[in-house]
């Protein structure tokens, strides 16, 4: 029994990468810099990546590795695309909160 | 030793994770970004998984929070967070209560399907289970360049409209000046 309960199991890394995730969706939700809630949304991508691997790794099939490989580029365009965003509106402001980004609301 | 390497591993990425969303200064939260990342790298490594381990930390580790940093420093907004006002009422609660709701909900998940097999290199190629070191990388080429060729000729599009629209965007906004 011990030796069951010593190795970590596919459970253990599914609990560990959806506490990851809530970590970065509150994240999202509660800070107001776009470049910590930019960081958070990395959060919650890795949270995705443990769980594939985890499942490849359970299934034994290396298609759940190939989908992480093309989550990680579709990380860096995102990243790169949002980041211009950022800098973008930075440069026509001073402040730094997304909460002041409400001019669309009419 | 599994259990030992998962434990300081979790530990990692869990205090990084943390560490991100409570830091103050901007760049305190992508160094505490940079160990979760290791962290995940590691749990990669455990699972057999070593090629995604590399890039995690060539990719991620190195490129994508080398420029999360660089775009802090250029735009100077290295400076400590107020995180004591509350920008919107009660807007923290509702968050504190939606996170924990949502964990409650997925470790719930997980517990229930409570999966207690352990498995070792069953269909996955890996160095770790023994074969050759080259066996992982190989493995997933060919994934990548037999199934899924593609999307991976989709995402060398993807990257070009990623990289063209980040230069019209920058550009724009100098012709205005």
């Amino acid at each position: 029994m011990t030796a069951v309960v010593l190795q970590p199991t596919t459970t253990w890394y599914l609990v560990l990468a959806s506490v990851l995730f809530v970590i970065g969706a509150t994240g999202v939700l509660v800070r107001r810099n776009p470049l910590v809630m930019f960081m958070c949304i990395e959060l919650m991508l890795n949270a995705v990546n443990v769980a594939f691997v985890a499942f490849a790794h359970r299934l034994g099939d290396p298609t759940g590795q190939s989908v992480v490989f093309f989550v990680l580029v579709v990380a860096a365009a995102e990243v790169t695309v949002g980041l211009g965003i950022i800098v973008a509106i930075m440069r026509r402001r001073t402040s730094t909160t997304a909460d002041d980004l409400a001019e669309l609301q009419g | 030793m599994d259990f030992f390497v998962f434990t300081c591993a979790a530990l990692m990425s869990l205090v990084g994770a943390l560490g991100v969303v409570l830091r103050r200064n901007p760049v305190h939260a992508a160094l505490s970004l940079v160990l979760t990342l290791f962290g995940v790298a590691v749990l990669f490594v455990l699972l057999q998984a070593e090629f995604l381990a590399a890039v995690q930390v060539i990719v991620y580790a190195g490129a994508i929070v080398v420029l999360f940093l660089f775009v802090i420093m250029l735009l100077g907004v290295d400076r400590i967070e107020n995180l004591r006002t509350e920008p919107i009422a009660l807007q923290r609660w509702v968050a504190g209560l939606v996170g924990l709701a949502l964990s409650g909900l997925l470790v719930a998940t997980a517990l229930v399907a409570g999966d207690e097999t352990v498995v070792r290199g069953s269909g996955i190629a890996s160095a770790v289970a023994g074969d050759d070191p080259d066996a992982n990388v190989r493995q997933i080429a060919g994934e990548i360049f037999g199934d899924y060729v593609v999307a991976f000729e989709l995402t060398s599009v993807l990257l070009v409209v990623a990289v063209v629209g980040t230069v019209v965007m920058a550009r724009r906004k100098q012709a205005a000046k």
